[in-house]
């Protein structure tokens, strides 16, 4: 009796089998689409290398920095020290690439940003990078449009420098980490006039009346900084 | 000052250019430790402006160059019918400070021009401004990086003294005394003669005497010194 259950049972089995053969398979999920752009960035300074760039994919509710407000722990990280790990952590974005050496003054580089997306509505691109021989200087630019970007269209910035106003621009050897001061970078204490991003003024040297600025006249430089190229490829 | 034009969203050609505009405005001190003193923003005929660079200062312009009163430029322009606003911050717009106001141009269709002026101190006769952009007609917002100008009315000795036009020496209110010097031997004592692009402040890095009574960590600028964003509705 038993085994004539078990058989029954396997017929059924077997049966119920055989009919959802007959239905069309579940459908495997719609791959989303790639989405790949190229950013071109060119340091058009004359001796300001730029750390490795970051460049952050995001919605539109999201902004690495406001003029007047406070910078982000991860914004003054990366501004006095060129370190932009943590403002890659701490931001919400749909992708973010880092670029993996400096950028040299005069010097181009081009990075690629792809990720899989069916929606790109509000979608945003921002880069950001340091100065290096400066105390907290930054370059940016912010919450380009990529939702209506075709494939083969580009648009070029320009963009000037920022000061986070995380550190008071002192100049001094200790201060500097890049190659001009080889001095510390990131340091917690936010001693700037005041606590907020503004655009830079500029650095001021020891040549042009700051005693004890381990900065010539070669480390100034004049707006805009860099020169970006944003193309989407596919 | 209008190579930051960015149309952020555009719609359809709207009747504004036919019956006027209603432009919200968003006016922003990008600077370190530069102060605005009260701003004109004004709506006006496209055959007027407030000034021209290359040529000599009304004595009206030099009033708000050199001290920031803006009574004569007002009423310069209250005279050609123009649509404007005095004084929007309710005083000294900040370093980093946003400050916002609306211009209805309903009923005055000519004034499809975009003025915004004000002193910036500390300077002798340094001032920002938005000189005579044509108002975009189509609805959408639209960014505007604004540079520093200098009057060529008086001579930049960065000395604190007085405000009223050909009194040496640039006004100090309160907050800006306050990261300012003292004891400053001059800087220069040529006066240009005519308006041009401000070749910024020198400063140096002695609050009790030198050259300046400015500081040249703290109110040195890079042009752009202000942005501005205009919204303009159907």
């Amino acid at each position: 009796m038993k085994n004539l259950i078990a058989i029954s049972l396997l017929f059924t089995l077997v049966a119920c089998d055989n009919s959802s053969s007959s239905r069309r398979p579940t459908p495997a999920p719609e791959p989303d689409p790639t989405l790949r752009y190229e950013l071109t960035v060119t340091n058009l300074t004359a001796a300001q290398p730029f750390s490795p760039a970051a460049v952050l994919i995001h919605d539109q509710a999201v902004t690495l920095f406001e003029i007047g407000n406070a910078a982000s722990a991860g914004l003054e990280l990366l501004a006095e020290s060129g370190d932009n790990s943590q403002l890659l952590q701490e931001t919400t974005t749909v992708t973010s690439v880092s670029a993996e050496q400096p950028l040299a003054p005069g010097a181009s580089e081009t990075l690629d940003i792809a990720f899989d997306s069916s929606d790109t509505s509000g979608l945003r691109l921002s880069f950001v990078s340091m100065l290096v021989n400066t105390n907290d200087a930054i370059t940016a630019v912010m919450n380009i449009d990529v939702d209506t970007m075709t494939a083969g269209e580009s648009r070029s910035f320009t963009s000037i420098s920022y000061d986070s106003g995380t550190e008071a621009n002192t100049e001094t050897d200790l201060t500097i980490p890049g190659p001009a001061g080889g001095g510390e970078g990131f340091n917690a204490a936010r001693d700037d006039i005041r606590d907020q991003v503004t655009a830079h003024p500029g650095v001021v040297g020891v040549a042009d009346g700051l005693e004890d600025s381990a900065l010539t006249a070669m480390h100034r430089w004049d707006n805009p900084v860099a020169r970006v190229t944003l193309t989407r490829i596919q | 000052m209008k190579n930051a034009l960015t149309a952020i969203t555009l719609g359809l050609l709207s009747s504004a250019s036919v019956h006027g505009a209603q432009l919200d405005i968003e006016i922003t001190n990008l600077t370190r430790g530069s102060w605005f003193t009260p701003l004109l923003v004004s709506a006006h005929p496209s055959d007027t402006a407030l000034f021209s660079a290359g040529e000599v200062a009304s004595a009206n312009l030099q009033m708000m160059a050199e001290g920031g009163d803006i009574s004569g430029l007002a009423a310069d322009l209250t005279g050609l019918a123009a649509t404007s606003v005095e004084n929007p911050a309710g005083g000294l717009l900040a370093p980093g400070a946003t400050t916002t106001t609306a211009l209805n141009t309903d009923g005055a269709p000519d004034n499809t021009e975009l003025s915004i002026v004000g002193m910036l101190l500390p300077s002798n006769d340094g001032f920002m401004a938005l000189n005579s952009i044509t108002i975009p007609t189509e609805p959408g917002t639209y960014s505007y990086d604004v540079n520093a100008y200098d009057a060529g009315t008086e001579a930049n000795d960065e000395i604190i003294g007085g405000g009223a036009p050909g009194t040496p020496g640039f006004p100090a209110p309160g907050p800006v005394a306050a990261e300012s010097g003292t004891g400053g031997s001059g800087v220069d004592t040529a006066v240009e003669g005519f308006v041009h692009i401000h070749r910024n402040v020198l400063g140096d890095d002695d609050l009790n005497g030198g050259v300046s009574d400015i500081s040249n960590t703290v109110h040195r600028w890079l042009n752009p010194v202000v942005r501005v964003v205009i919204t303009v509705s159907e």
